[in-house]
């Protein structure tokens, strides 16, 4: 026998090592291959343009573009006093472009994001630019409005030179830079954003909470009923999960209105008078009870699958042993779902935080959550970037949590119906 | 679950309380959908039961809102019926294809990096649908297919994939690898033996993926709200505009119509899952 290990070769002499690293690879490449065609297409179609959204949210050229020869001059200038001539020339020579190609009115609302007073004062330059003499632009300009003399809109015009800003970020947290370069918030009154993260968020929270409620003791009654009963009454699940969102916020909108089936059952069993009928849509009510009802299979279902390979000689071998059927629950039962709870939560949660078509049907103003303000933004006021600066705000949230559930769950564990 | 003849009495009666509660929230889920379907038939305007309904009085019963539905003039039902039916059909095959075709892959046990790109390739499920909306839109509005048919169905075909992808792997995990190998080597090529051995097999998976996909389409209306045109208009979106504009009982008649839809792929759905089952019960 040979002490040295002599190298195995394959019937071609290749040896095997060698061989079947190379199936190995083949192998990986073929399978690769199969996934290649959707992750090609879910990279071009669906990650680029949420990078694309980045890059919106914080783009702002548009003013750096319409008033280069201005941006240019003002390097030089410290942002004490009034700046030189040398930039009022410049700023007068970028305007008049402005105006050739009837641009100057957006540059009149870009600047007006940043402060308040540019419309009316671009508006008077304008009609004034077109009797300016050459030369000597500082005291022309002046001349025209008292505020083209206030230094404050002069740094206004130079925190819009750079090219990239935060300051989408930081408005969807109802807060601003200053006119000395800090960061505050709005006035009380105004913060209109952090109002609706924190009701999405406590609106998600609670809608978890109501369907782990709910669902708990159904998946329960699913998982340990005989298959016979349990089938049937999975349809009550399944069911509302097959069918259109739209039309059971349609049978929530008839329930819930005024003149509707739950307040007549209300004043029916004499809760409240006839003509003193509550509100239970346009408000925060309304979206709790149709979101809670619409999410609820999303919790039942992994609950159940959980429960389902619970042994229910467990909870027997507890009871014989002493416990009460409560405690057997709490400390044999309980913990072994905890897998089940934890995804049924998450799912509910992720679900809720970025709802958008219930609130929108049966919210009304004051239960509406972010999702309805990104979609104000890029349908009315069109300010898309900071459509998608609250879109990423949101989205940075969802994948913490979804990285959770990966991490908790695995995302191959996802089991659907 | 009936109760042992000795149990306390103060347990019989958390029992009974544990029943009612469950009946209650089982009433909670199915009722509101059964709320539709008499007032689908109501031959008044208004969405409340008239006193002719609770008497059940057939005059109070009529079949205007279907006829509405239907031959209305104003109702463009029609067309957002036709689109939606197309768009879904297409979706639902785009996705199908891609994504059994990155389920097999996925399921190799060679695939490198599998956690990851199952992550990219669940997200669209995962991520807010008014942020994939928002940058679909952005994609389609630069690619030119903004207010396309076209446009509709690829952004469909990406929310599709995630429930193939789901359903074909969960469906490939009890998969027994070696009847391939057996195919392979009694001489049959990789496409003959998918199509041969491998896809009737998992068939149950692909078409159970497929409804999911099917039923993502017909029903989605956050991206397809950004997306789409006058011409494009599907019957969620007819139901959108409708629900926010006025209540009419046209879109009850609309909404019992796809209750029944969504029951007719509910049994497809549940066969389809037993069978998978005893199919991959044999296998084992």
């Amino acid at each position: 026998m040979s002490s040295e290990t002599k190298q195995i070769l394959t019937t071609d002499g290749i040896p095997l090592e060698v061989s079947l690293k190379k199936a190995e690879r083949k192998n990986k490449i073929k399978a690769f291959l199969l996934v290649a065609p959707l992750l090609f297409f879910l990279i071009i179609t669906y990650v680029f343009p949420i990078g694309d959204m980045l890059f919106r949210s914080v783009d702002d050229k548009m003013v750096t573009q319409m008033l280069p020869k201005t941006f240019k001059a003002m390097e030089n200038w410290d942002g004490q006093e009034l700046p030189e001539e040398e930039v009022f020339a410049a700023f007068h020579e970028d305007f008049i472009k402005l105006v050739e190609d009837k641009r100057e009115g957006k540059l009149s609302t870009q600047l007006n994001y940043t402060k308040n007073g540019f419309k009316s004062i671009i508006k008077k330059l304008r009609r004034a630019s077109k009797k300016f003499e050459e030369g000597n632009y500082k005291e022309q300009i002046m001349s025209v409005h008292k505020r083209w003399a206030d230094v404050e809109y002069w740094r206004a015009i130079q925190r819009r030179a750079p090219e990239f800003t935060g300051q989408k970020y930081l408005k969807g947290m109802d807060m601003y830079v200053n006119e000395e370069g800090k960061i505050v918030s709005v006035e009380e009154d105004r913060r209109i954003h952090r109002v609706l993260w924190l009701r999405t968020l406590e609106i998600a929270f609670f809608v978890t909470v109501f369907c782990f409620l709910m669902a708990y003791p159904i998946a329960h009654l699913l998982a340990t009923l005989p298959m016979k009963y349990s089938n049937l009454l999975m349809i009550c699940v399944l069911l509302p999960f097959w069918t259109s969102l739209l039309v059971r916020t349609a049978s929530w909108m008839i329930l819930l209105q005024q003149q509707g089936i739950v307040n007549d059952f209300f004043v029916g069993i004499g809760l409240v008078a006839d003509d003193n009928r509550p509100e239970m849509m346009y408000n925060k009510t309304g979206s709790y009870v149709a979101m809670t009802q619409i999410l609820l299979p999303f919790m039942v279902l992994p609950l159940y699958s959980v429960m389902k390979t619970i042994s229910p000689s467990l909870m027997r071998a507890g009871k014989s042993l002493g416990g009460t059927p409560f405690v057997a629950f709490w400390k044999v039962y309980f913990p072994l779902t905890i897998p089940g709870i934890g995804a049924g939560c998450l799912l509910v949660f992720i679900l809720a935080i970025g709802y958008y078509i219930t609130p929108a049907l049966v919210g009304g103003a004051s239960g509406t959550l972010i999702s309805n303000q990104i979609a104000f933004h890029m349908k009315s006021t069109l300010d898309w970037s900071f459509a998608s600066a609250m879109g990423l705000m949101l989205l940075s949230g969802v994948l913490v949590i979804y990285w959770l559930y990966n991490k908790i769950v695995g995302i191959d564990n996802i089991k659907l119906g | 679950m009936a109760l042992p003849k000795y149990t306390e009495p103060h347990y019989r009666i958390w029992h009974y309380i544990y029943l009612t509660i469950c009946g209650a929230v089982f009433f909670f889920l199915i009722a509101p959908l059964f709320v539709i379907f008499p007032l689908s038939f109501n031959a008044e305007e208004f969405l409340s039961f008239s006193d002719g309904m609770k008497r059940l009085d057939p005059d109070a019963f009529s079949l205007r809102w279907y006829n509405d539905m239907i031959y209305g003039t104003k109702n463009p039902w029609g067309l957002a019926a036709k689109n939606s039916f197309i768009i879904a059909i297409f979706a639902t095959i785009g996705s199908v294809i891609l994504g059994t075709v990155a389920a097999l892959g996925l399921s190799s046990r060679h695939m490198p990096y599998k956690g990851l790109i199952m992550a990219v390739l669940i997200s669209p499920m995962i991520v807010p649908l008014i942020i994939s909306g928002v940058a679909i839109f952005f994609f389609m509005a630069k690619a030119g297919l903004a207010a396309t048919h076209t446009g509709i169905v690829l952004a469909h075909i990406i929310l599709g994939t995630p429930f193939v992808v789901i359903t074909v792997t969960a469906t490939l995990s009890g998969f027994d690898h070696s009847v391939t190998r057996a195919a392979a080597s009694l001489g049959s090529d990789p496409v003959n033996t998918f199509m041969k051995i491998t896809l009737p097999l998992i068939l149950p998976g692909v078409i159970s993926g497929g409804l999911f996909a099917f039923v993502t389409s017909f029903d989605e209306v956050v991206v397809v709200l950004f997306l789409a045109g006058l011409e494009n208009t599907t019957i969620p979106i007819q139901m959108w505009t409708g629900l926010r504009e006025q209540l009419s009982p046209t879109i009850l008649a609309v909404a019992t119509c796809l209750i029944i839809l969504s029951t007719l792929i509910l049994v497809t759905a549940e066969l389809l899952r037993r069978r998978s089952e005893r199919l991959r019960g044999i296998n084992r």
